[in-house]
Parts: structure tokens; C-alpha cells; sequence
């Protein structure tokens, strides 16, 4: 974990399919081009479908971290417009 | 003049309540209409239907309320827009598809391609009783594959590509099927587990993947007054060519072997699915 030098983190496992990317989405707007957000998110249905949605958006992901709580981290860099 | 039921039922005109009114079937495939066909499809239903038109449950167009002595002008208006009519009653009928790869983000497979050769190849073609192609392009189903005589899904069959791996960990999870495991850094695919989805792929991040975009066909759904769910006899079928050997087996086997009015699914049952698991695996290895 600490290979990634984390700019900003989101937790969004207070919402559910689809506000869960939605949350990422916009949080991963606020940063600029090439800072890494750790989003972090519950196990089931987010883990299974939003980092395929972030890379859909083009972004890079960089690791899914299992925090062994139910829970995972999912390192991400952002790729600009 | 006594009128012919049996040919208008094949040039796609049914027999309305109401005497002497059609409703005239389109040929759409795969569910796709261009805005000229729509445009043309409007015009016809304004000028000779109702004004109305109605949406089947298989993709196809319906405008009712057409009358007899009126057909070959609806007919050459339809043509003028590139429409044609379908059909209905014991032939090869209209190929649905999902939107598939082309537009869907978890399509597998070219749907409307296939959609199309596969009416290039079969439309209409006459055979002891109705015969249903539907192609779906992955497991999420939307097309419902297993209802049709024959079904086809669109999956990928995948190979772990390490040295394009950065060991991130998305594929485990996005896996539905708990086939994938990662230990020590190296992923492993239990074939006995996947079932083709290629969620892993569509969220890995370096493309570590090999890939082999392919078919999993499906034999003897129904779901009228009957319902049964198509069985899938070869796992995977990796190429387009052996599809098309194994469609044409299929088609020859409910040709040869049907009784006039009898659905494919009732044909196998009778005839045995072991003699037809034997044709496609003929038509497959051959």
C-alpha cells in the first residue's frame, strides 16, 4: 500500500449501484491528470463493476487492495481529458 | 375467388378479427430499422393501416389493419423504403439479436453481423414447422438465447498474459463464477468454473488477456405453449466457419427428421438427442 503516493480518497460504501461510480466519478474530477485516488468501496456488486466503469472512463487503475473488513481499496490514476 | 390463407400467412400477411383486414409482418433483422425504413414503415401505416403499428414480441414490425385488395400497393410503397414483408408459418423467421458488440459495452460478439448472415443464409426457408434464431452477445442474456429453437451467446475464452500483468487484483473480483484465482502473484483460470462472461477482461486494466471471441449455442428452446430452455451440447465454438457447419446440421436434422408441425425440441425428444448430439459433433470435428 504504501507503494502509491495517495492524493485524495473516497469512500463509497455509504451508496449503492449506480450512485457508487457516480461518487468515484465525481471525485476523480476534482484531481488533475496523473494523482491517485484510493476509492474505497464494499464487497459484491461495487468491487465486481466499478473498476471495469473507471477504466471504461479511461482512467488507469493500479491496484485492488483487499482490506480483509468486507471492504477494498482501489488505487486509481487519473488519465485528463 | 377463394383466398389462399397459406400464401398470404407466408408473404407475412395474418389473418385479422376483423374480416378482411391483415396485419402485415416486416422483415427486420436483428431489431434493427434505419430512419428511412421507419419513415416508410409510418407512411404506410397512415396511408393503408390504421394509423398504428404494433412491435412483436420478436423484434418484428406489425401493421394492421391492411386490406386484401390493397396488398401489392402496400408492398411496392414499403419497397420504396427498403422494407419487405416477413413471414410466419412453418419456415425460418425473423433472426433476433441484442445490439451486441457494435454499441453494447458487454457484448462478446458482432450480433447484428451475424444476425444478418444468418437471415441471408436461412430466411424463410421452408421446414416442417416454425424454426427461431435468436443471438445474444454475452451471458447477461438480454436477448434470451435458450428460448429459441437455436441460441446463440457470444462469449470470450480467455488466457492469462503475464507479463502484461501488474498483479492489481480487479479480475478475481470481477469474476461471477469464483474461477479465477490469484496466488503468489500468478492468476489461474479453473475452464470448469468459467463460463465465458469476459468480465475479467472488460475490466482489466493492461489487457492481460488472450482472448477468443466465440459462440455458445443452444438447441430446442421454446417458451409458447410449451416451455423449455435450449440445451447447449459443444461448450464453445470458436470460429464463425464451424458455427455456420453446426447452424446448417441443426437446420438438416429438423428438416430430415421433423414431423410436419412438430417444434425442433419435440423432434429431438422423439428422434433422440443422442443422434443429434452426433450430427453436430460430426458437423463440428468434420
Amino acid at each position: 500500500m504504501a507503494d502509491f503516493n495517495i492524493d485524495d480518497t473516497v469512500d463509497i460504501t455509504d451508496v449503492v449501484c449506480p450512485v457508487t461510480f457516480v461518487k468515484a466519478k465525481v471525485a476523480l474530477e476534482e484531481l488533475d491528470d496523473g494523482q491517485i485516488l484510493s476509492i474505497k468501496m464494499n464487497d459484491g456488486e461495487p468491487v465486481q463493476n466499478v473498476p471495469r466503469s473507471i477504466k471504461e472512463e479511461g482512467h488507469q487503475i493500479l491496484k485492488l487492495i483487499n482490506n480483509e473488513d468486507g471492504t477494498y481499496n482501489l488505487i486509481v490514476k487519473k488519465v485528463g481529458d | 375467388m377463394a383466398v389462399d390463407y397459406a400464401a398470404l400467412k407466408k408473404g407475412g400477411f395474418m389473418r385479422q378479427k376483423q374480416k378482411n383486414n391483415f396485419s402485415l409482418r416486416l422483415r427486420v433483422v436483428g431489431g434493427n430499422l434505419t430512419a428511412k425504413q421507419l419513415a416508410k414503415i409510418a407512411e404506410t401505416a397512415e396511408k393503408y393501416g390504421d394509423g398504428h403499428v404494433h412491435l412483436t414480441s420478436r423484434q418484428s414490425v406489425e401493421i394492421p389493419f391492411i386490406k386484401l385488395d390493397q396488398i401489392d400497393e402496400v408492398k411496392a410503397l414499403l419497397g420504396e423504403g427498403g422494407v419487405e414483408p416477413g413471414v410466419c408459418g412453418p419456415r425460418v423467421r425473423t433472426v433476433t439479436a441484442c445490439q451486441g458488440e457494435a454499441i453494447c459495452p458487454s457484448g462478446c460478439i458482432d450480433t447484428f453481423a451475424l444476425a444478418k448472415e444468418l437471415d441471408e443464409r436461412y430466411f424463410a426457408r421452408e421446414l416442417p414447422h416454425k424454426f427461431k434464431f435468436g443471438i445474444t452477445g454475452c451471458q447477461n442474456n438480454c436477448l434470451k438465447a435458450e428460448e429459441n429453437d437455436l441460441g446463440i451467446k457470444g462469449g470470450i475464452k480467455v488466457a492469462w498474459k503475464e507479463s502484461d500483468c501488474i498483479n492489481c487484483g480487479v479480475c478475481e473480483k470481477a469474476c461471477r463464477t469464483n474461477a479465477i484465482t490469484i496466488s503468489d502473484g500468478k492468476i489461474s483460470v479453473d475452464e470448469s468454473k468459467c463460463n465465458f462472461c469476459g468480465r475479467c477482461v472488460k475490466a482489466c486494466p493492461t489487457e492481460a488477456w488472450d482472448t477468443v471471441h466465440g459462440y455458445i449455442v443452444s438447441f430446442g428452446g421454446l417458451f409458447g405453449n410449451s416451455i423449455s430452455k435450449g440445451e447447449t451440447i459443444i461448450p464453445f465454438i470458436e470460429d464463425k466457419e464451424k458455427l455456420m457447419k453446426i447452424c446448417d446440421a441443426a437446420i438438416h436434422f429438423f428438416d430430415d427428421n421433423a414431423n410436419a408441425g412438430e417444434r425442433f425440441k419435440f423432434t429431438l425428444d422423439r428422434v433422440g438427442k443422442d443422434k443429434f448430439k452426433e450430427k453436430i459433433l460430426e458437423a463440428y470435428n468434420g
